[in-house]
């Protein structure tokens, strides 16, 4: 196999720059049944509290075109349980392992990224924009200030590096990306979902219990390309881009608009291999174009 | 990817599908189907009607997006389908009582006839309660010991459990909620729930269904439960 698709995010190698995105993966297992993960770039775990979550009430999960709408609240297993359950199955996979934490207040991430030090993951990505938990979540992703801080704490305390996932949901977002750069962070993610709403008419009443929710799928891919453009222009460190990516072509566009890895999420519902198509696609796109690298056609646009 | 061998209208809204299908299925077992691209975005759940080796059969209503495109596929098109999924109903000793209601009725009648053919002198009892239109009340005459059906009314009325019936029941929550409640506690009963669901495979936690023991997966726990897990009795 060639290595045309070797990607560097710092000091980190990637085989290829495509990885589940959290939420949408569990903690990898469900998905051995259809391909390796051994042939994933990376693997980016559920979304990690220190406490366990046992999620929101009511219905989870709606469709909107081409999109869908999720309230799951990050029901978790928590840190401890992780990393006694989880973690072993997880570090023998041979991808770069991408821990997602979450937190409800200040002392919840620092704790849960204490605990993390214990174990040997590749990068933490630090969850600031969850739309679907009332206390911290998004709280802390929709201004640049409240972001940086929390970056400059959670980077302080953590032995893994940290790449923050940023919220589409609020101020500037390269204004805030540039806050985390600023504060010590080592990556940007982006897209988080993009809160929505769902009113089902026939009962007259909201879909969620917890009355927004957030959107993903292709139908905010536009909105991800836009966001991931921006931020990829006004930071120096590297950028994992998401968003209604749903095939090679959409990771192309992404990786052309200056995203380094690409993460793909709603899209492992709609097709399980997803993730391996994509690997396929760009591959193939790289040899018929003549690419060593794909890093040649990064951030062209 | 399977092709489809019949797909007829039973019933207005009511559609029978018939799949080439290589595996074997469980009763209470589901597949994933999808036949479009990106719109609807997510596969539809859709559980076991019938099975015989080389084909899988599935019942199923008209309710969205993607239904209204299943039900417009005709013999020789091609569907995806992926499983078969979830935990199905368990194999029992005693007689069997079922209660389906509405499109609930739909993983019975594989249910029914593998309890037949594992236990031919096992008691089988029916009960099918419709809105409106009844559908496959013959098919199951064919097979059950007797069947009991109530149209427009409230088929837990007419519900009385023989002492060493199993019950397994599948149909609107408020049914097998009252199911649960009716029939007496010396009977194990078992429920088969249904959730809004993304992945079919436990990895979205979309399809969450609260438990005695804390959030269940219906898609990969389930969609089979024990009365008691999930209904307050």
């Amino acid at each position: 196999m060639s290595n045309c698709l070797e990607t560097k995010f710092n000091d980190i190698l990637f085989k290829n720059p495509v990885i589940p995105a959290s939420g949408t993966f569990g903690f990898g297992r469900e998905y051995e049944a259809f391909y390796d993960l051994n042939k994933l770039g990376g693997l980016c775990s559920k979304g990690l509290t220190l406490e366990p979550k046992s999620g929101n009430r009511g219905i989870r999960l709606w469709e909107t075109p081409a999109g869908l709408m999720n309230s799951i609240g990050l029901e978790n297993p928590g840190v401890d349980a992780f990393i006694k359950n989880e973690w072993p199955h997880l570090k023998d996979i041979d991808t770069v392992t991408i821990i997602n934490v979450g937190g409800k207040d200040e002392e919840s991430y620092l704790t849960a990224i204490k605990k993390l030090n214990a174990i040997d993951a590749k990068l933490i990505e630090l969850n600031i924009s969850c739309p679907n938990v009332k206390a911290g979540g998004m709280a802390y992703g929709i201004k640049a200030a409240t972001a940086g801080e929390i970056t400059k704490k959670v980077v302080a305390i953590s032995r893994h590096p940290v790449m923050v996932k940023l919220s589409p949901n609020g101020e500037a977002i390269a204004d805030i990306a540039k806050a985390c750069e600023e504060a010590g962070a080592q990556g940007i993610s982006l897209i988080n979902t993009l809160q929505g709403m769902a009113i089902d008419y026939k009962k007259k009443a909201v879909v969620f219990d917890n009355l927004y929710a957030g959107l993903s799928g292709p139908a905010v891919k536009p909105i991800a390309l836009r966001m991931t453009h921006q931020v990829c222009q006004a930071v120096r460190i590297p950028v994992m881009a998401m968003g209604g990516i749903s095939n090679w072509e959409d990771a192309l566009e992404f990786i052309m608009a200056g995203a380094t890895c690409i993460q793909v999420g709603t899209m492992n519902f709609n097709n399980p291999l997803a993730p391996i198509e994509m690997i396929e696609g760009l591959e193939a796109y790289c040899q018929k174009e003549g690419l060593a690298n794909i890093s040649e056609i990064r951030g062209i646009i | 990817m399977a092709i489809i061998q019949s797909n007829e209208c039973i019933s207005p809204d009511i559609y029978k599908m018939s799949v080439t299908f290589s595996g074997t299925v469980l009763p209470g077992q589901f597949f994933m189907l999808r036949a479009w691209d990106k719109d609807p975005l997510l596969s539809r759940p859709i559980s076991v009607h019938d099975y015989v080796p080389g084909k899988v059969t599935f019942l199923y209503q008209v309710v969205g997006k993607g239904t209204k495109i299943l039900a417009k596929l005709k013999t020789g098109d091609n569907v995806e389908i992926q499983g078969p999924y979830g935990n199905g109903f368990p194999e029992i000793t005693g007689d069997l009582c079922v209660v389906g209601g509405g499109i609930g009725v739909a993983p019975l009648y594989y249910l029914v006839k593998h309890y037949k053919e594992k236990k031919p002198n096992g008691n089988c009892r029916v009960y099918l309660g419709f809105r409106e239109n009844a559908y496959c009340v013959e098919a199951y005459e064919a097979i059950a010991d007797e069947v009991i059906l109530d149209i427009g009314g409230i088929i837990t009325n007419q519900l009385r459990v023989q002492p060493d019936e199993v019950v397994m029941t599948c149909g609107p929550e408020i049914m097998m909620a009252s199911v649960a409640k009716t029939v007496p506690l010396e009977n194990v009963v078992y429920v088969s729930m249904e959730a809004h669901m993304a992945c079919g495979i436990g990895a979205c936690l979309g399809c969450t269904c609260e438990t005695k023991s804390g959030n269940k997966k219906v898609c990969k726990d389930g969609p089979v439960f024990l009365r008691e897990e999930v209904f307050y009795v």
